[in-house]
């Protein structure tokens, strides 16, 4: 650090602790408010006065969320046949054409009836409760690497074709909209439910274990990582500098 | 790690010619004063070593220290196959080369859903809206002016051991157990910031948003965010690492890691949860008969001993310490117990250092071990008497699919040669 940059510190450090002492904390809170937001905004509410109030263009900005009930879905419209043509571009290179996935990457469709397999395979159409879910999800991760990149038509487009690759919906010029999209059902949406473990797992509150002569014959190996042979070599480990 | 492995090597070898064959640490099988054979001086002794003889680097060679060069195994590891990409992944902490409770930050397990955010504090907002009187704008400048508070949580992904759900798969406590960190936060309580934006009557969810690329967002009951949650700037007494969420994070005391949001952008308060896809498609547990849980958020109590452990065989016969961590989400750990039979008999284990709520406990059996073979259990007991169940127990009531909330108890099998390996047992 050169010397005027330390200097420079040093006198910002020294005007922030006069301005506190002699200012009162209404005006400063302001100004401070102010600066941040490149505008003037009003003063915060609460007790402490820190903090100033959101515009109505911030919260639109970032509030996209959306929810079961449709509350938060912005106005656009969208059919799995456009659907369809904007997937292939954006999302089959990892989902694959019909969103059976490809390689490892997320299989988005099928598995329906599965959840009591030896081996689930839990897909929007199998698994998932909301289509809500599926827009938001879209809106603010996909693609990756490319994130918050689709407009709302191509949402409601992709959403819809995801629909339909699940047979939740037959008809590809089927519109799906902001009015509507709430009020499809998901195949899986009465499966889930809250939390149970104090009352499904009570046993697990013992109290008193047992601590002595728990077992009537002595434990036997019944299975080894070591013949599994998955876990990766010590030696193979991240190079540190 | 070539060069690490000749240093080993090489050390191994010096140390192996120093001590003759009166090494003490050499092998399990080399006993010392073998019969007819006089013990010889140890050179590291007797003769003048480098590093009592020429200076070593000054005080301003290292700004920002680092680990011993000796201690370069001491990483994060991660499972290439567990995930499609590294960016939306998880590493393991190496709990097997850590004691204490505290987790040094550079080694703390991550777990991101769009890679590590970089961002600029100064760049940085928190945005509380929804349900308020006024929703508010936050910068890390505003945060810092507010009352903070020091507490230290353990943070354990749901996942963590999920991979174990149906048998032994991974050999090592960082890969079975290492989901999980245990550090001071220092921040504001959530509470003081719903306070300021003034939370409406019918408010009873709230909803954490993450500002990465993978907009990481979760809903959360009110009532925990009025009662212990923590909007942190710190851990272990300096700004979270980049990886932790700098410039903010959540901390959500007691409950599963992926509430804890990094990169906290917005609070929204709402109405009723929203049903995000890392509530719904992920973390849910799935049962065996089709249906699922979901706000499972507690992490209940769970311990694993970290040595002995497959990274971390037994060296010596005679004295040894076992020894490991233990937590609840519940409260405090109040006893562990270890077993060296496989669950048969136990004994209590010593606990020492802090027992704090929602915190790791650290525990200790000093022992003695004449090369008989071990199978070492440890179970976790908290505040509520909630005992820590076994694998069986649990697989009993949840099936083998539910991944998340895998807190049965592990068994290392230790062998008559001091090595340990994963097992499943009867």
């Amino acid at each position: 650090m050169s010397k005027s940059a330390k200097f420079a510190g040093l006198s910002l450090v020294a005007a922030a602790a006069l301005f506190a002492a002699t200012a009162a904390p209404s005006v400063a809170q302001h100004k401070v408010a102010a600066h941040d937001a490149g505008k003037s905004a009003g003063k915060s509410a609460g007790k402490l006065g820190v903090g100033r109030v959101a515009l109505p263009e911030e919260v639109a900005a970032w509030d996209t969320d959306v929810r079961p009930d449709g509350k938060g879905l912005p106005p656009g419209k969208g059919t799995a046949k456009q659907g369809d043509e904007i997937f292939q571009a954006q999302c089959a290179s990892c989902h694959g054409e019909f969103g059976q996935g490809v390689g490892r990457w997320p299989v988005l469709a099928g598995g329906l009836g599965t959840l009591k397999a030896e081996r689930p395979d839990k897909t929007v159409g199998s698994y998932w409760p909301d289509v809500s879910t599926v827009y938001d999800y879209i809106q603010r991760a996909m693609p990756f690497g490319n994130a918050r990149s689709l407009s709302h038509d191509e949402l409601y487009a992709v959403v819809a074709y995801i629909l339909m690759m699940n047979d939740v919906i037959k008809d590809e010029n089927f519109e799906l909209n902001a009015k509507n999209l709430a009020t499809i059902k998901l195949p899986n949406a009465d499966n889930f439910f809250d939390d149970d473990r104090e009352v499904s797992e009570k046993a697990f509150w013992k109290k008193e274990p047992c601590m002595k002569n728990c077992k009537a014959e002595a434990p036997k190996v019944l299975g080894r990582a070591a013949n599994v042979d998955v876990t990766p070599d010590e030696k193979s480990g991240p190079k540190v500098d | 790690m070539t060069e690490n492995m000749s240093t080993d090597a090489l050390s191994r070898r010096r140390f192996l010619r120093a001590a003759g064959l009166a090494g003490a640490g050499a092998a399990l099988v080399a006993r010392p004063g073998i019969a007819g054979e006089a013990p010889k001086p140890d050179p590291l002794i007797t003769e003048v070593q480098d590093w009592q003889r020429y200076l070593g680097d000054g005080v301003d060679k290292h700004p920002y220290g680092s680990p011993s060069k000796f201690e370069k195994h001491v990483v994060r590891r991660d499972v290439p196959w567990l995930t499609a990409d590294a960016q939306s992944s998880v590493n393991f902490t190496p709990l097997h080369d850590l004691d204490g409770i505290i987790t040094p930050s550079g080694v703390c397990f991550e777990r991101h859903h769009g890679g590590i955010a970089e961002i600029n504090p100064a760049d940085h907002r928190l945005m509380i809206n929804g349900l308020v009187e006024k929703p508010l704008v936050f910068t890390m400048e505003d945060i810092k002016r507010m009352p903070r508070v020091n507490k230290i949580y353990f943070l354990e992904c749901a996942a963590n051991s999920g991979m174990e759900w149906r048998g032994a798969q991974l050999n090592g406590c960082q890969f079975t157990h290492g989901m999980i960190h245990n550090v001071m936060y220092t921040g504001v309580p959530l509470k003081l910031l719903l306070e300021e934006a003034g939370v409406k009557p019918n408010a009873k969810w709230l909803m954490m948003e993450g500002g990465d690329a993978s907009g990481m967002n979760r809903s959360l009951p009110l009532s925990k965010g009025l009662d212990d949650v923590l909007i942190a700037f710190a851990m272990n007494g300096e700004a979270l690492r980049p990886e932790q969420g700098y410039p903010l994070r959540a901390v959500i005391p007691g409950w599963e890691g992926n509430l804890w949001v990094k990169w906290l952008r917005r609070i929204e308060v709402g109405d009723e949860p929203w049903q995000a896809r890392e509530e719904t498609s992920k973390y849910t547990d799935l049962l065996a008969d089709g249906r699922a849980r979901r706000f499972t958020f507690i992490m209940d109590a769970k311990s694993v001993v970290t040595n002995p452990s497959p990274q971390a065989p037994l060296k010596h016969k005679g004295r040894n310490v076992l020894t490991g961590v233990a937590w609840s989400g519940r409260g405090t750990v109040k006893r562990v117990d270890v077993s060296m039979d496989g669950g048969r008999n136990w004994q209590t284990a010593r606990i020492d250092g802090p027992v704090l709520d929602k915190s790791m406990v650290r525990f200790y059996v000093d022992f003695d071990w004449n090369g008989q073979e071990l199978m070492i259990q440890s179970r976790a007991m908290d505040s509520t008497g909630y005992v820590q169940p076994t694998k069986a127990e649990l697989r009993k009531v949840r099936g083998v699919n539910s991944i998340y909330h895998n807190n049965g108890i592990q068994t290392w099998l230790v062998h008559s040669n001091g090595e340990a390996e994963n097992v499943e047992i009867s």
